[in-house]
């Protein structure tokens, strides 16, 4: 775990590189101010220091946290990751977080994908009302769906089911994958499409065979942002479950409840739910900024 | 792309129709039917017009909620978008160091909602987090749980450690999509440097710049998970912003009533907003094509 510790190393080699690259690079570069290593340099230490900080404490014993005050772990100690991967309180949290997660994400783009074709290449009536009455659903605040989504769940019978979860995330990740696939589809010439008709293919077979490949990244980014939202949200998820389906955000903000806190094992399990976004973010490094505008930039 | 007109695309969105209609329709109804009786309990209801409304336009604390919120959403809008657009600048362009740059800068968009509300609360306390610690050494007093104003300055420093990366994305992607020929002609004008950002890379920007105040603006609206954790809206009521004062009148409280009345009064702010967001979209969608 140490040598992948994001602190300060992996930010400090970058200024001299960034001026020699930005040297060659064409006259683009020569309008950068002076000193962007610098400026760099310190906003990604602003960014990682909290980070580090959190890895730091989960890496030591709960008495050198609370008796002194170090830098880096003494006594560097894997203990508290080992409580919670052999507690089943702790580790079925990710299990609840990953399971309805995962359900929301397939569900989300099942119903997605063949939406997002219909507004890229069809108009059709109350075509943009729909389109505007998605975006409103993604901008909704949670807070304003947590009741009635306890009450509806709770008298179909759904409370604490991974189910529930997953269907009440698609309120915001529906809209999300939709127009995000959208942006990617417009991209794809529609005369793809007539000639895949002429050649004989069937709806269904073109949309699988053809369509689905030429936009796979668009589906790629669409199934990270809606594992994603799902995984970062805690108010609906925490409403919806009891112990069941407990994910691991709640877990975590309830044991904050008690008197004597297990800073070290909090600070563990906080590492552990950064590690699915850290795992996969050098494929989706180009694609941030366009998943969060849904598919704009 | 010219669209042609079919009806029969209906069916292909029906399956979303369905699914968002079960999940936003059903739960927005009941709000609205909660908003608009009263009950005595033993899940008696009866119709109770307007009431509710007049009662939370007229309570001082749905306005206080808003005030904060609003002062919140502004302050973060400050710090954020001038900030992002001048990490942006600076950002490499090309290269393994560009690579390394959004990957470092992407880490805390993907972080979940309340750890990165744990970071900052372990970060800023005084006995065990680094910055605490180090204020604290300093001789300033710093308390986010006791003092108001500690307790502003750490969900605002939090907001922005978390978010000012998306503004800084957003802006990179705008910047990055500048012809060359735009700078060299600055360059045989002589163009300053600030020149150059005013007349070139910031009308270029623009549209990508509206989306990212818009988005931050509306999450921000909205925020609820990290203040939470943080703060839990205190000390007092300081911190408490809109969600937060939803939650705890809806679910802590259980006062149906009122809470429905707010929270329709809220989807309304934010239908007016996300239509701004739309119009902008769509004009922008209509100039790339």
């Amino acid at each position: 775990m140490t040598d992948t510790t994001p602190a300060a190393p992996g930010a400090a080699p970058i200024p001299g590189n960034v001026t020699a690259s930005s040297r060659t690079t064409a006259s683009f570069s020569r309008f950068r101010p002076s000193g962007s290593a610098v400026v760099m340099t310190l906003y990604l230490l602003f960014l990682l220091l909290p980070i580090y900080w959190l890895l730091n404490m989960s890496l030591k014993t709960n008495t050198e946290i609370l008796n002194s005050f170090t830098l880096w772990p003494r006594n560097l100690t894997l203990d508290n990751y080992q409580t919670i991967l052999t507690d089943p309180a702790w580790y079925s949290g990710y299990i609840n977080s990953l399971i309805y997660v995962v359900m929301n994400t397939v569900i989300s783009l099942l119903v997605a994908l063949p939406a997002a074709y219909a507004f890229s290449r069809y108009n059709f009536m109350g075509d943009k009302h729909l389109f505007f009455w998605l975006l409103t659903n993604r901008m909704a605040p949670p807070a304003v769906f947590a009741l009635p989504f306890f009450q509806l769940y709770s008298s179909v019978g759904l409370f604490d089911t991974h189910i529930a979860v997953a269907l009440a995330h698609t309120l915001f990740n529906v809209p999300l994958a939709v127009w995000i696939l959208e942006g990617f589809m417009r991209g794809v010439p529609k005369e793809i499409d007539e000639t895949a008709y002429l050649d004989g293919y069937s709806f269904g077979g073109f949309f699988v065979k053809i369509f689905m490949p030429l936009v796979a990244s668009g589906i790629g980014v669409a199934a990270f942002f809606c594992f994603m939202f799902s995984w970062v949200e805690l108010l609906l998820s925490r409403t919806l479950t009891t112990v069941d389906a407990k994910p691991i955000a709640a877990i975590m903000t309830r044991t904050q409840g008690a008197a004597g806190i297990d800073w070290g094992v909090l600070a563990a399990a906080g590492v552990l739910t950064i590690l699915p976004g850290a795992l996969v973010i050098w494929f989706v490094r180009n694609y941030i900024a366009k998943g969060f505008a849904l598919g704009r930039v | 792309m010219e669209k042609t007109t079919n009806q029969k695309a209906w069916f292909l969105v029906l399956p979303v129709l369905l699914l968002v209609g079960f999940s936003a329709v059903i739960p927005l109804m009941t709000v609205v039917n909660y908003s608009v009786q009263d009950t005595f309990g033993n899940n008696q209801f009866f119709w109770a017009g307007l009431e509710w409304f007049e009662t939370m336009l007229e309570s001082d604390r749905m306005w206080n909620a808003l005030g904060r919120q609003l002062m919140f959403s502004a302050i973060i809008l400050a710090i954020e978008v001038p900030l992002g657009i001048f990490v942006a600048l600076n950002m490499p362009k090309s290269g393994f160091w560009a690579s390394l740059c959004l990957v470092l800068m992407s880490l805390p968009l993907l972080i979940p909602w309340n750890v990165v509300g744990t970071i900052w609360q372990i970060f800023g306390r005084v006995d065990i987090g680094l910055l605490g610690y180090t204020l604290d050494a300093l001789g300033i007093s710093y308390n986010y749980t006791q003092n108001t104003v500690a307790a502003w300055v750490t969900i605002i420093v939090m907001d922005v450690w978390h978010w000012t990366s998306l503004v800084a994305l957003l802006a990179y992607a705008g910047l990055k999509s500048i012809p060359d020929a735009y700078y060299q002609a600055a360059k045989i004008d002589q163009a300053s440097r600030f020149k150059v950002f005013r007349y070139i890379e910031l009308p270029k920007m623009a549209g990508v710049l509206m989306i990212a105040i818009l988005l931050r603006f509306m999450d921000s609206f909205m925020i609820y998970t990290e203040p939470f954790v943080v703060t839990g809206g205190g000390p007092g009521n300081a911190t408490t912003l809109l969600s937060i004062d939803l939650v705890k009148m809806a679910l802590g409280q259980f006062d149906l009533g009122p809470a429905a009345a707010f929270s329709i009064m809220y989807f309304l702010v934010i239908l007016v907003i996300s239509y701004v967001f739309y119009i902008t979209m769509t004009t922008l969608d209509q100039k790339g094509s």
